[in-house]
């Protein structure tokens, strides 16, 4: 195999597992070292740069970083969960002090450029933040009377607290921004004749899609569409359901929707899903939530039909299905041929899936549309065919997620920035890493190099009953300083980088003598496939690199499998020569800004 | 500094015919300088226990004094340990191999405490077949004092603060096969692939087994100029034939070219197995050994690699007729049987 290159900090960024799968990139590590060391505000400031809504995420999050997290790999058969990043995050954001006065400065002179943000949920306010302190002049449209978008209307009290999120977009906005709110744009044109310098499209996937079956028409006033439902309770509009009601869907917009049901006076909440429970949408921290609350969830029933009596919807019938799957891994979703299943019920949520929704933008004013009536995007720059109009989040691609959505915001935010600076939109910033040695003394390190073998530690809940009578009431309590200590322990601070010298090696062996996981095997090179399977453990995980280094004395090489590396240190302790060292990798995402101009 | 080793270990590592894995076998974290030679030595321990599916608590371990010595400890922590004086590890071994005899006895030593204070023990050792599997960790130096020449310096090798050493060394491994011995052979810490296999047969040998090996001292004795540095063992090494153990248990699988291998069957029926021997390589023949350690050196190599071995030997306990049964096992009526046999032994003396 080739010599690493590791100067190109991509090759460090992908051993960071959690930074590298998280859309925005967020240094992870970075900021659980600060947790742990009491340095809330540091921690939540990395955060806030890097993601723009910690104690938002810190909730509500995805957490793709999570199932990427090296600690899930280590232990045998899967019996290690990974570090609990999304809490940790939580963790920084409810302890900070007052972080006003490290918020980047607004320019009280603006560069004379107006940008007009349409739709204001996390796509719209990651452009704003980044695009105030340049100096723009921003105006946020949108059809609520309130900024926040689907974090607001989609995302339920007891999940995400209403000052959690004023905050966060009080911190964006700092009433430094025309807000147009309460008033829906029904016309792109009328936008764009209004002589903004750019167009910022964040109105995200609104739409939910509806679920036509026989006697659907008959009780329209008893079947809900989800997110709309959602919504209507987030703004007071709604304050009742029914008894018994039936969540159709499998998704987080289900478990949104079955959970803010039971505060509603939903008695008999069950959540109807078609497919088998592994292949649920929904995060399964979701899924385990609502069914703490006491809500079943069947799987592979098949809707068939509204039942309705007396103009009256009293339950649905359902038919059960068993997922069976061809040669290609294609499935499919057979009936079992037993007895339809019949559910009573007095309403119904559907939450089936969201739609993107664009019938404001006029189809002759140079923004092009491809497939299914989406938007033509440039997934790099996320510019669209007209040159003044941008988009990113679910707008862009369709529904996902809120980091997704804040981190192709950012590249939107450079692409803006640089089209209206008169610069090439397709000449994109490379990131910014600095690589900085640990080493504090002979055997000491200026991280915590020691593993530790807690377990995950588990999130603290309010009693179900108080969380089920106030669909305000927050249900997760958080990590409290100690626990929140002990969990960023169990980082293994990936960031801290092996890195070698093969010119240093005497080959002594203490290394590979000392790793506890094995990960490191002297050896000659050879092909990749042949050299994974030759060292002390094959690396059978293809999806982590090898790190090859130069040729050593005796001509092998030291080859390490970056899998199951604890970071631990112990290698460059028992070097003799300081070929190992260990060095902490900064990877950041470059911003809108000074940085990504030419 | 780190004093615990984390936990975790790779998750597709094995467990052995007894259900252990090697970390079963591992012990504290070495203090010994960083790069130490010793600590190779100590994961080759732990690898032909593991390997072999020793129960750790049948082993006991035993040192004496120097660098070499507290390596016990960095191995094999569910085992029995002793760390005796200075040079008195094959007597205390001794006693407790004819009180026990069930146990497997380690013993690890270096070579101020084998070649200078115990060159006397480990001469008597030697001759007695005691069995045991006797580890010289030879840095040549005296490493726990800074370095001074040790009896097994090399001639000419050229010590830290650039003298040259003007006396002739100590090789044990000549010492051993003059004496008896009946496993002798030499490797070096910085070669597993020939060590672990050593030690395996060595412990799986019914008798006195001794190894020489070389551990380089990375602080005193690894200079330009020194003959025990990783660069001038690692140049000068020349094996006798590649090793290969195949414990009593295990099938012979891979098939070799005729005359490409010498095979060697133990007691037990384990087989060493010496690849790509060198040319009138013998290694039941304790002259061409000494032969062939006498021509190494002469062209300024060092012989490595297992250098002669006796299959079958008798040991201490046969020589002397003990009782098969170790002493701990014995009841008392057979320990004590009472006045009236001491009076019969005493009468057979008159």
């Amino acid at each position: 195999m080739e010599v690493t290159n590791t100067a190109d900090p991509e090759y460090f960024h992908r051993v960071v597992d959690c930074q590298y799968a998280c859309p925005a990139h967020t240094p992870v590590p970075e900021y659980i070292r600060l947790i742990a060391q009491g340095r809330y505000d540091d921690a939540y400031m990395i955060n806030w740069e890097s993601n723009v809504f910690p104690g938002v995420l810190g909730r509500t999050c995805d957490r793709p970083c999570e199932p990427a997290c090296r600690r899930g790999r280590l232990g045998k058969d899967g019996s290690e969960e990974p570090v609990a990043i999304c809490r940790l995050k939580r963790v920084a954001a409810d302890n900070k002090d007052n972080i006003l006065s490290r918020l980047p400065a607004i320019p009280s002179n603006n560069n004379g450029k107006r940008i007009a943000l349409i739709g204001a949920g996390p796509a719209s306010l990651t452009v704003a933040r980044d695009l105030l302190p340049l100096g723009y002049e921003l105006v946020l449209f949108d059809e609520q009377k309130v900024a926040g978008g689907m974090m607001r209307s989609q995302i339920p009290s007891f999940r995400l607290p209403e000052k959690v999120l004023n905050e966060e977009i009080d911190f964006i906005l700092r009433d430094q921004v025309e807000l147009r709110l309460g008033k829906r744009v029904d016309s792109m044109k009328a936008v764009l004749d209004e002589g903004f310098d750019a167009v910022f499209i964040g109105t995200g996937a609104p739409k939910g899609k509806e679920l036509n079956l026989p006697g659907s028409e008959e009780c329209t006033a008893n079947i809900h569409v989800g997110v709309s439902w959602l919504s209507s309770v987030a703004f007071e509009h709604t304050t009742r359901i029914g008894r018994r009601v039936i969540v159709l869907g499998g998704g987080n917009t289900a478990m949104d929707c079955c959970r803010t049901a039971r505060r509603l006076g939903g008695e008999d909440v069950k959540v109807v899903v078609r497919s088998p429970r592994e292949t649920m949408k929904a995060s399964p921290w979701e899924i385990e939530d609502a069914e703490h609350e006491g809500i079943p969830i069947l799987n592979n029933h098949v809707p068939k039909e509204f039942i309705v009596e007396n103009g009256r919807l009293v339950g649905m019938r359902f038919e059960k299905v068993e997922a069976q799957y061809d040669e290609n891994g294609k499935r499919s979703l057979v009936p079992t041929g037993e007895d339809p299943v019949v559910i009573p019920c007095d309403d119904v949520l559907v939450a089936v899936g969201q739609e993107n929704s664009f019938p404001w933008i006029e189809r002759d004013i140079g923004i092009e549309f491809g497939d299914w009536d989406m938007l033509k995007v440039d997934t790099r720059t996320f510019a669209t065919t007209n040159k003044k109009v941008f988009v990113a989040g679910d707008a862009a691609i369709g529904p996902e997620n809120i980091i997704t959505a804040v981190a192709q915001a950012h590249q939107a935010a450079i692409s803006i920035d640089k089209y209206c600076m008169g610069q090439a939109i397709d000449d994109r910033p490379a990131p910014g890493h600095t690589l900085i040695s640990q080493k504090m003394g002979v055997h000491e390190w200026s991280y915590s190099s020691s593993v530790a073998d807690d377990p995950r530690h588990v999130v603290p809940l309010i009693a179900t009953d108080k969380a089920l009578a106030d669909r305000k009431v927050e249900v997760e309590l958080g990590f409290d300083r100690q626990l929140g200590l002990e969990e960023a322990e169990r980082c293994l601070n990936c960031d801290v980088q092996t890195v070698f010298e093969a010119k240093r090696c005497i080959e002594c062996d203490a290394c590979v003598d000392i790793c506890p996981t094995d990960c490191l095997t002297m050896i000659g090179n050879s092909e990749e496939g042949q050299l994974r399977e030759n060292l002390t453990f094959p690396a059978r995980n293809v999806e982590q690199p090898l790190f090859i280094s130069d040729d050593l004395a005796t001509g092998r090489v030291m080859v390490k499998d970056e899998n199951v590396c604890l970071h631990c240190g112990l290698c460059a302790e028992r070097c003799p020569t300081g070929a190992w060292d260990m060095q902490k990798f900064l990877y950041r995402v470059t911003q809108a800004g000074k940085a990504c101009q030419l | 500094m780190t004093y615990l080793r984390p936990n975790f270990r790779h998750p597709d590592a094995p467990t052995n015919r007894i259900g252990f894995t090697e970390k079963d076998y591992e012990g504290a974290l070495s203090t010994l300088c960083a790069g130490c030679g010793h600590d190779s030595i100590s994961s080759a321990i732990v690898s032909a226990c593991f390997e072999l599916s020793i129960e750790p608590h049948r082993v006991a371990k035993l040192s004496g004094i120097g660098c070499s010595s507290k390596t016990p400890t960095y191995f094999l922590s569910n085992s029995h340990g002793f760390n005796s004086v200075h040079g008195r590890m094959p007597s205390v071994t001794t006693g407790a191999n004819l009180a026990n005899r069930d146990l497997i006895y380690l013993g690890v030593s270096g070579d101020g405490d084998s070649a200078s204070i115990g060159l006397g023990q480990f001469g008597h050792v030697v001759r007695r077949n005691l069995n045991m599997l006797y580890v010289l960790e030879n840095n040549g130096c005296y490493g726990l004092t800074k370095g001074q020449t040790s009896a097994t310096t090399d001639l000419d090798s050229v010590n830290k603060a650039g003298v040259n050493n003007p006396f002739e060394p100590i090789d044990l491994t000549k010492l051993a096969l003059q004496l008896g011995a009946t496993f002798v052979a030499r490797s070096f810490s910085g070669d597993k692939e020939q060590l672990v296999p050593l030690i395996k047969a060595a412990i799986s040998h019914r008798g006195f087994a001794f190894i020489d090996v070389i551990s380089p001292c990375v602080t005193f004795n690894n200079n330009p100029g020194s003959k025990k540095s990783y660069d001038f063992v690692r140049e000068h090494c020349e094996a006798t034939a590649t090793i290969d153990f195949v414990p009593m248990q295990e099938e012979i699988t891979t098939a070799y070219e005729p005359g490409s291998t010498k095979e060697v069957t133990l007691h037990d029926g384990s087989v060493i197995r010496l690849q790509k021997p060198m040319t009138d390589y013998r290694p039941d023949n304790r002259h061409a050994a000494l032969e062939a350690l006498h021509r190494a050196e002469q062209r300024g190599e060092i012989l490595t690699g297992l250098l002669y071995i006796d299959e079958d030997p008798s040991d201490l306990h046969d020589t002397l007729n003990t009782v098969s049964t170790a002493l701990n096992a014995l009841d008392e009526e057979a320990l004590c049987p009472g006045n009236k046999v001491l009076q019969s032994i005493n009468r057979s003396f008159r």
